[in-house]
């Protein structure tokens, strides 16, 4: 395969993973706010429905993963990108937090409210559009304080 | 627990798995949406083709699902817009803080044992439980 060749087979491979993804979002119903709050709502009418998609999830990609990982290099790419990080900064836990509060209010995490875009929403719209801007205003304000670090 | 899905979630949650699984061993990728997305607003145009196309894989997801079933599935907003839009900016902020979302922390991150992955899935559970505690529960109950 030559460099062209490669480049269109990830893009394809992209576009397959989300097509699956999205499928698996709208058949276990995680892009339904109501079914998520339904989860969260521990002391109303509880429906684990989220933790068994989880455990579908986890039951298919930690083996595989395991395998994946063994490989030099993936199919169409030199290298794995994979987080280098490991080390529990107080930016991990607040930014969990933080967006834990942003969960339990609408009921929406990133994956089901840009699926849910299909459904031509307004307020699924607002939410996007509000999400896109809540991570700029973090990259901004996070090479802000870069500039003024002393090295 | 009448609204229990288990059969349904445990095969949207299996498609999930196949889906990250791809995406990591044909690319390299981790399947975390929130940074897939993130990725689109910075500046500069290399690698942004393939989070495109993820993105447009969802959306074919969806519609596939809608056009093979026949039935349009439910999305029940829960709040106002304001507090949709407050709700979405705090997502964003805090997933980029986080550095992922529960795709990349809670499904990815934990199939690979990372532990931040596993510390920041337990933090923003935590968190939308007290969350929606204290909006249904709490201030429903003061209203």
């Amino acid at each position: 395969m030559n460099a062209q060749h490669t480049r269109a087979a990830r893009l394809l491979a992209s576009l397959a993973s989300g097509v699956l993804f999205g499928l698996g979002l709208v058949i276990s119903q995680m892009v339904n706010p109501a079914k998520i709050i339904g989860f969260l709502d521990v002391a109303g009418n509880w429906d684990p429905t989220l933790l068994v998609v989880m455990a579908g999830a986890l039951l298919i990609a930690t083996p595989a993963f395991r395998l994946v990982l063994k490989r030099p290099h993936p199919l169409f790419a030199t290298n794995f990108s994979l987080p280098i990080k490991t080390d529990l900064e107080p930016r991990l836990i607040g930014g969990a937090a933080l967006f834990g509060i942003g969960w339990g209010l609408s009921g929406f995490c990133p994956g089901p409210a840009v699926t849910a875009l299909v459904t031509l929403e307004p307020s699924v719209l607002i939410f996007v559009l509000a999400m896109l801007a809540g991570a700029l205003l973090f990259d901004r304000l996070a090479m802000r304080r870069q500039a003024h670090e002393p090295f | 627990m009448e609204n229990f899905t288990p059969y349904s979630g445990l095969f949207g949650g299996m498609l999930i798995g196949i889906a990250s699984v791809l995406l990591l061993f044909a690319n390299g990728h981790i399947a975390g949406i929130s940074g897939i997305v993130g990725g689109l607003l910075a500046p500069g145009s290399g690698e942004k083709g393939w989070r495109w196309m993820f993105v447009l894989g969802l959306w074919i997801g969806a519609l596939a699902y809608v056009f093979t079933s026949g039935a349009v599935f439910p999305v029940q907003i829960p709040a106002s817009w304001p507090l949709m839009a407050a709700a979405g900016l705090i997502v964003g902020f805090g997933t980029r803080m986080g550095g992922g979302c529960t795709s990349g922390h809670g499904i990815c991150g934990i199939a690979r044992f990372s532990k931040r992955s596993i510390v920041a899935t337990v933090v923003f559970i935590a968190s939308a439980i007290v969350t929606v505690f204290i909006t249904r529960h709490l201030l429903a109950g003061a209203a």
